[in-house]
C-alpha cells in the first residue's frame, strides 16, 4: 500500500458517492453541487495520472465554466426557489434497470481486461510537459509517439499530431458561441401567454438585471 | 520544500509506512499555508482599515493593541465568532452551510502552487500559472451557491452578478497573464520568478510597453474578479443590502470574508511573479553580498528568506492598491461593469497580447536594456563555481570585480524543465541565445 | 519535484470509476425529466470518457497502451466539446422555457402531431 493507492482510492470514493449523489437528489442546484465535488474528483485523478494539465483544464473549463454555466442555467428557469424534480417510481425502475443491465455489461468487460500478471513495476517517468501537448496540437509531435516512428526524425510524425482537430474545435466553438447567443436572445414581447415573465422583462426595461430582478421578485413572491 | 521534509523524514517509496510520510508531510505544509495565509489575511484586514481611515481623514483603529491598532484583527475575529449564527427559515440548510467553506477552500488552495522564493513553494507543478487561475475561479461557484441557499432575493441577485461578473472578467485576466507566459515561455511561477533576476528592468513589467499595459488590465480585472469596489455589485450595499452574503453572520460570514482577503493576495501575488519580478529585489542586493544558494546552504535560505520578505512586500503592495482603488473610486452600474470588460479589458489585452507577440519576435532583447531572453542573469559572486566558466570570458573583459554576466550554461543547469521543454521546441531558434553580455555592477 | 518511483494502479480500477460515472450518467439522463438534470447527466457520462482516455495513456497506470500525448489530447478535446455543448444546451433549455414556462421535457411534445 502506497500513497498513490491512498490517493487513489480518496479521490474515486469522493468522485463516486458524489456521482451517486447527484442522481439520488432531486434537488437541482444540490445536483449541481454534487456534480462539482465530482468532476473536482474526477480533475484529481487526473492529476494522479500524471495529466497535470488536463486536470486545470478540467478545473476551469468544466468545474469553473461549465457547471457555472449550468447554475445559471437553473435561475434564470425557476419559477419558484428550491426547485424539485419529481421522478415517478416507474422512471425510477426504468433508470435503475437501465443502471443494471449496463454496469453489469461494463464490469464484466472490464473484469475481462487482460491484468498484469505479476506485480505492476515502479515508474519514475516524468508527466507529459504542457508543451509537448502545445506543439503536438500545433501539428508537431516531440515525443516518440509510436514505437514504429523511432528511428525517423520529427518531421515524420507530422502525421499523428493534431493541428486539423484542433483548428475544427476552435471553429466549432465559434459556431455554438454564435448559435447560443442567436437561441437565447431577448425577444421583443408578442403578448402570448407563452412567452413568459422572463422575455417580458427583457424586452421592455432591457438589461440583464431588469430581467433578474423580475424573477427574484416572482421568486420571492412564490415562496 | 516538500522534498527536503520528504527527505528528512525517511519518505523512502519502498517502506511500507511511506505514504504516512506523505500524508504528515502534506499535512505539515497545509497547516503553514493555512497559517502564513490566515495571517496575512488578518494583516490586510488591519491594513484595509487604516487605508481607509487615511483616504476618508481620519484615523482608522487606534485602540485595540497599542497605538496604531494591531490587535484589530483579533477582536474582530472574537466578535465575529461570539456573534449568533443564523440560518434563514425559507434556506436551504445543507448548501447554505456548505457555500462559505466552497467560497473559501479554492482561495485557500491557490497557495498550494504559490511559491514564495526560489523553490519555497507547497507543490511544484510545471503549470503553476495555469493551476492558480482555474483554481481562483472555483470560488464564484461558494459564491452563487450561498447566494441561492440564503433563499432572498437580494442574495440571488448578488449571486448572479457576481457569477455573470467573474466569468466575464476571467477572459481579460487569463489572456493578461498569459502574456508574461508567453515572454517566458513555461507557465513554472518559479522558473518565471527566477527569469527576471537582476535589476529591476529585467521585471516583464519594464520588458515592453504591453506588458506595462497588461500588467494594469491584469489589476483591473483582478479587481473585479475578486468582487472589490469599484466592480463589487455582488455585495452593492446601496441597492442590494448586502448581495450575497445577506443572510449570512458570525463564522460563515468571516469566511466569505476571508475568502475575498485571500483571494485578493493570490492574485497580487500571481501579478508579482508574472510582473513584478518575484522575489527578486529591483536591486540584485543579495546576489552582491552573496546570499544565493551557490554560496552554500544557510546563505541560500537567508536568500530566500529575505526573497520571500521582498515577495510578501510587493503582494501586500498589489493588496493596497486595491483598496486604494476601492476607497477611491465610485462604484460602477452591473451594464457598466460588463461593457468594462467586453468593451474596453479585452479588446485592450488582445492587442497587448498581439503586441507583445510582435515585439518578443522583433526585439527579443526586451525594452532598452534588455538582457537576451532564453538566458538567465547571473550575478557571478567570486565565490559561485558554476559560473566561473561562463564568467571568465566577461571577467577578462571588464577587470574582474563583480560582474552580472547572463551566462547560458548556469541557465541550462538551474532548476527548471523547462529549458530542456523550450530548447526541445526549438523555441528559441530566433533568439540569441549565446550572447554573453558583460557589465560592471556592485 | 521529488518523483518517488510509484506502484502503478491498475487501469481496471481507473475504468470502474468511468464504469460508476457512466452508469449514473446514464440513469440521471433517464430518470430526470428535467432538462438541466439531463444535462447534468450527460456531463457525468462524458467525463467517464476523459478518465478512461486520461488513464490509458498515463505512465503511472499499469496496462495503458495509448502514448502519453494522444489520450490526453482527446481528453481535452472532449472537454472543450462539452463545454461547447453544455451552452448550446442551456441556450436551448432557455429557449424552450421562453416556449412553455418550464423546462420539464415531458411538456415539449408539440411537435407529435
Amino acid at each position: 500500500m502506497d500513497w498513490n493507492w491512498v490517493f487513489f482510492i480518496i479521490l474515486a470514493a469522493i468522485t463516486v458517492t458524489s456521482a451517486v449523489a447527484a442522481v439520488i437528489t432531486s434537488h437541482i442546484v444540490r445536483m449541481a453541487f454534487y456534480l462539482v465535488v465530482c468532476l473536482g474528483g474526477v480533475a484529481g485523478l487526473f492529476f494522479l495520472a500524471g495529466a497535470y494539465f488536463l486536470g486545470a483544464v478540467q478545473l476551469m473549463v468544466y468545474v469553473g465554466g461549465t457547471v457555472v454555466l449550468i447554475a445559471f442555467g437553473v435561475m434564470l428557469t425557476a419559477r419558484t426557489p428550491f426547485v424539485r424534480m419529481q421522478t415517478t417510481p416507474d422512471q425510477w425502475l426504468l433508470g435503475l434497470a437501465t443502471a443494471a443491465t449496463l454496469s453489469a455489461v461494463l464490469v464484466q468487460a472490464n473484469l475481462r481486461f487482460p491484468r498484469p500478471a505479476d506485480p505492476p513495476p515502479a515508474v519514475t517517468e516524468p508527466a507529459v510537459s504542457p508543451g509537448g501537448l502545445g506543439t503536438a496540437l500545433l501539428g508537431l509531435r516531440i515525443d516518440a509517439a509510436s514505437p514504429a516512428e523511432e528511428g525517423t526524425d520529427g518531421a515524420a510524425s507530422l502525421g499523428l499530431a493534431y493541428l486539423l482537430p484542433f483548428e475544427l474545435v476552435s471553429v466549432h466553438l465559434l459556431t455554438v458561441l454564435i448559435g447560443a447567443a442567436y437561441l437565447a436572445r431577448p425577444r421583443r414581447p408578442t403578448g402570448t401567454e407563452s412567452e413568459g415573465r422572463r422575455e417580458a422583462a427583457w424586452g421592455q426595461s432591457g438589461g440583464p438585471d431588469a430581467a433578474l430582478a423580475a424573477l427574484a421578485a416572482a421568486q420571492d413572491g412564490g415562496s | 520544500m516538500a522534498d527536503w521534509l520528504i527527505r528528512q523524514f525517511g519518505g523512502d517509496a519502498a517502506s511500507p509506512w511511506a505514504w504516512v510520510v506523505y500524508a504528515g508531510v502534506a499535512l505539515f505544509q497545509a497547516v503553514v499555508i493555512l497559517a502564513v495565509v490566515m495571517t496575512i489575511v488578518a494583516f490586510a484586514t488591519w491594513v484595509e482599515r487604516k487605508v481607509a481611515g487615511r483616504i476618508q481623514d481620519r484615523l482608522g483603529p487606534t485602540r485595540v493593541g497599542g497605538r496604531f491598532g494591531w490587535l484589530q484583527p483579533l477582536a474582530d475575529g472574537l466578535k465575529l465568532l461570539c456573534k449568533e449564527d443564523l440560518i434563514p427559515r425559507d434556506a436551504d440548510g445543507f448548501l447554505f452551510r456548505l457555500a462559505p467553506y466552497a467560497a473559501f477552500a479554492p482561495a485557500f488552495a491557490v497557495f498550494l502552487a504559490l511559491p514564495f522564493a526560489d523553490g519555497w513553494v507547497a507543490q511544484h507543478l510545471n503549470i503553476a500559472v495555469f493551476f492558480i487561475l482555474a483554481v481562483a475561479g472555483l470560488e464564484v461557484f461558494g459564491i452563487i451557491l450561498g447566494g441561492y441557499a440564503s433563499g432572498s432575493k437580494w442574495s440571488l441577485l448578488g449571486a448572479m452578478r457576481e457569477g455573470a461578473q467573474v466569468v466575464s472578467y476571467e477572459v481579460p485576466l487569463t489572456f493578461s497573464a498569459v502574456i508574461p507566459v508567453l515572454i517566458a515561455g513555461t507557465m513554472d511561477l518559479t522558473a518565471i520568478g527566477n527569469m527576471q533576476r537582476g535589476w529591476f528592468w529585467n521585471w516583464f513589467l519594464f520588458h515592453d510597453p504591453f506588458t506595462f499595459a497588461a500588467f494594469w488590465i491584469y489589476m483591473t480585472c483582478a479587481t473585479a474578479g475578486t468582487n472589490r469596489a469599484p466592480f463589487d455589485l455582488a455585495e452593492a450595499e446601496s441597492e442590494l443590502v448586502a448581495g450575497f452574503h445577506t443572510e449570512y453572520s458570525g463564522f460563515r460570514w468571516s469566511a466569505f470574508y476571508m475568502g475575498e482577503y485571500a483571494s485578493m493576495t493570490a492574485f497580487s501575488g500571481l501579478a508579482a511573479i508574472l510582473f513584478l519580478g518575484g522575489w527578486n529585489g529591483p536591486i540584485p542586493v543579495l546576489s552582491a553580498v552573496g546570499l544565493t544558494a551557490a554560496s552554500g546552504p544557510l546563505a541560500g535560505f537567508l536568500g530566500n528568506l529575505l526573497g520571500s520578505v521582498n515577495f510578501l512586500a510587493k503582494c501586500l503592495a498589489g493588496v493596497v492598491f486595491m483598496m486604494w482603488l476601492r476607497w477611491t473610486l465610485p462604484r460602477l452600474r452591473i451594464d457598466q461593469v460588463i461593457a468594462m470588460c467586453w468593451k474596453y479589458c479585452f479588446p485592450l489585452v488582445c492587442a497587448a497580447f498581439v503586441g507583445a507577440v510582435l515585439w518578443t519576435y522583433f526585439f527579443p532583447g526586451g525594452l532598452i536594456f534588455g538582457r537576451p531572453l532564453g538566458t538567465v542573469p547571473e550575478v557571478a559572486s567570486p565565490s559561485a563555481p558554476r559560473v566561473a566558466a561562463a564568467g571568465a570570458a566577461n571577467r577578462a573583459g571588464n577587470g574582474g570585480g563583480r560582474t552580472i554576466a547572463s551566462a547560458p550554461q548556469a541557465a541550462g543547469e538551474g532548476r527548471g524543465s523547462y529549458r530542456a521543454g523550450s530548447a526541445a521546441l526549438g523555441a528559441e531558434g530566433s533568439r540569441p541565445k549565446s550572447v554573453p553580455e558583460g557589465r560592471s555592477g556592485g | 519535484m521529488i518523483d518517488p518511483p510509484l506502484t502503478q494502479i491498475p487501469l481496471a480500477a481507473y475504468l470502474l470509476v468511468g464504469v460508476v460515472l457512466f452508469v449514473t450518467g446514464i440513469t440521471c439522463m433517464i430518470a430526470k425529466r428535467n432538462l438541466i438534470g439531463i444535462l447534468i447527466g450527460i456531463e457525468l457520462v462524458l467525463n467517464a470518457g476523459t478518465i478512461n482516455l486520461a488513464a490509458m495513456s498515463s505512465p503511472f497506470v499499469a496496462g495503458s497502451s495509448l502514448p502519453p500525448l494522444d489520450g490526453q489530447i482527446f481528453a481535452l478535446f472532449v472537454i472543450l466539446l462539452a463545454a461547447a455543448e453544455a451552452a448550446a444546451a442551456l441556450a436551448i433549455a432557455l429557449t424552450f422555457y421562453g416556449g412553455y414556462a418550464t423546462i420539464d421535457v415531458d411538456h415539449g411534445d408539440r411537435l407529435k402531431g
